[in-house]
């Protein structure tokens, strides 16, 4: 019970620490919507549905790198991950605790991009919510590792973008698969797997990243 | 409690410590001095855990849920009010009773009018005796302090020397200081890096 209290204090202080500062989330929301009225210019009248739903995971991809860039910034200006690390708390609970936040960050991003994509482009399904959902969970797992590991270092603006794109490239084929395809089952099932197996790496790695 | 044989830590090519030995015994008070960059803080970073040595060896008898660290920064959360970082720290570091102990200790270090107030609001000053207070809040019985005086005024400064007093002989303290004569009477060794 310790261990989901730490996470949720955790999680509730980066979500009052958002709603006080208000840094990120406008930034996404802004960030998500402008590529999509650009995306929307930008495209052929006749361009197919399986092209705008390549560019709204492109989308969407951009905005989860943009909200992690900047997951870390008040424990990395402050110096706040010693103190975090010092604390005899299992230090997955930081992790798990980002993540919550990093998550609800992507959720509320996506309620104003899929309404939007709607309006500029095709309906949306219930495939492409269910694989946005269970998208969601691999970004934040995986990006918040990432943006731990990315915070702790020097290029952190280039090194974050470099390790986190080329592992969630599968998100993006299982999203993509998901939401264009007649059978989007194993293309969900493929992102549920995705999800298990990189949140159980990045939950069991959390600590190594932030320590030496 | 604290042993330290030819320690050293390097940062890439720069080699900040070399060659350190040093005892603290349980309920002992290192102070630390040296110039800017000579390691100080460096240490301290090694005594809590947080970095490794590069040589030697360190031994620190204490979990780190036993260390209180004041670091350079306050290591608190500037858009969170100084009551509610002590209630998120003293619930990581499992203080019974913590937010009657935050108050307890915000009371003694003069914020606790300002216990409501975020900390991006507070002077250096105020940040700094937080900081202390978080340090405190869950009794440790080892105290990393660096530079503790710093920001603070005389009166701020005074309650440091009373933390000191009180402690001094009962926990494990090394503090990293400019200003070693206000330490020297609690200081049981003292250490200068180059």
């Amino acid at each position: 019970m310790n261990y989901l209290g730490d996470v949720a204090a955790l999680a509730r202080k980066d979500l009052l620490l958002e709603l006080r500062s208000r840094d990120t989330l406008p930034a996404m929301l802004l960030f998500v919507v402008s590529t999509l009225v650009v995306f929307h210019f930008a495209l052929p009248a006749d361009a197919s549905d399986t092209a705008t739903t390549g560019l709204l995971w492109v989308a969407l991809l951009f905005t989860a790198l943009l909200g992690l860039a900047r997951a870390f910034v008040a424990e990395r200006e402050e110096r706040l991950l010693d103190g975090l690390v010092l604390a005899p708390c299992d230090r997955s609970a930081i992790w798990l605790g980002k993540g919550i936040g990093v998550l609800a960050f992507l959720g509320a991003a996506e309620v104003v991009a899929l309404p939007a994509y709607a309006l500029f482009f095709q309906p949306v399904g219930w495939e492409l919510v269910v694989a946005v959902l269970l998208a969601d969970i691999g970004l934040a797992a995986v990006g918040t590792l990432l943006a731990a590991m990315a915070a702790a270092g020097r290029a952190r603006e280039l090194l974050l973008p470099l390790l986190f794109l080329p592992l969630v490239i599968p998100v993006v084929v299982g999203g993509v698969g998901a939401s264009v395809t007649d059978d989007p089952g194993r293309y969900l099932a493929f992102l549920g797997l995705y999800d298990a197996v990189f949140a159980i790496l990045s939950w069991a790695s959390f600590e190594y990243v932030v320590t030496e | 409690m604290i042993r330290a044989r030819g320690l050293g830590r390097d940062f890439g090519a720069k080699r900040v410590l070399q060659g350190l030995d040093f005892d603290v015994q349980r309920g002992g008070f290192l102070v630390v001095t040296g110039p800017n960059g000579s390691g100080k803080s460096t240490l301290l970073s090694l005594c809590a855990g947080l970095l490794v040595p590069t040589t030697g060896e360190l031994v620190v008898q204490a979990d780190r849920g036993e260390i209180g660290y004041v670091a350079h920064e306050p290591l608190v959360y500037r858009e969170l009010t100084a009551l509610e970082n002590l209630d998120l720290f003293g619930r990581l570091y499992r203080v019974p009773e913590r937010r009657e102990r935050a108050g307890m200790l915000l009371e003694r270090f003069g914020l606790w009018e300002a216990r409501r107030q975020r900390v991006s609001s507070f002077s250096r000053g105020m940040a700094q005796r937080l900081a202390l207070c978080r340090a405190l809040l869950h009794e440790p019985t080892m105290l990393l302090l660096d530079e503790p005086y710093s920001s603070l005024d005389a009166d701020a400064s005074s309650l440091v020397d009373g933390v000191l007093s009180d402690y001094a002989g009962e926990k494990t303290i090394v503090a990293a200081t400019h200003d070693a004569g206000r330490m020297r009477a609690f200081a049981t060794e003292a250490l200068a890096l180059a």
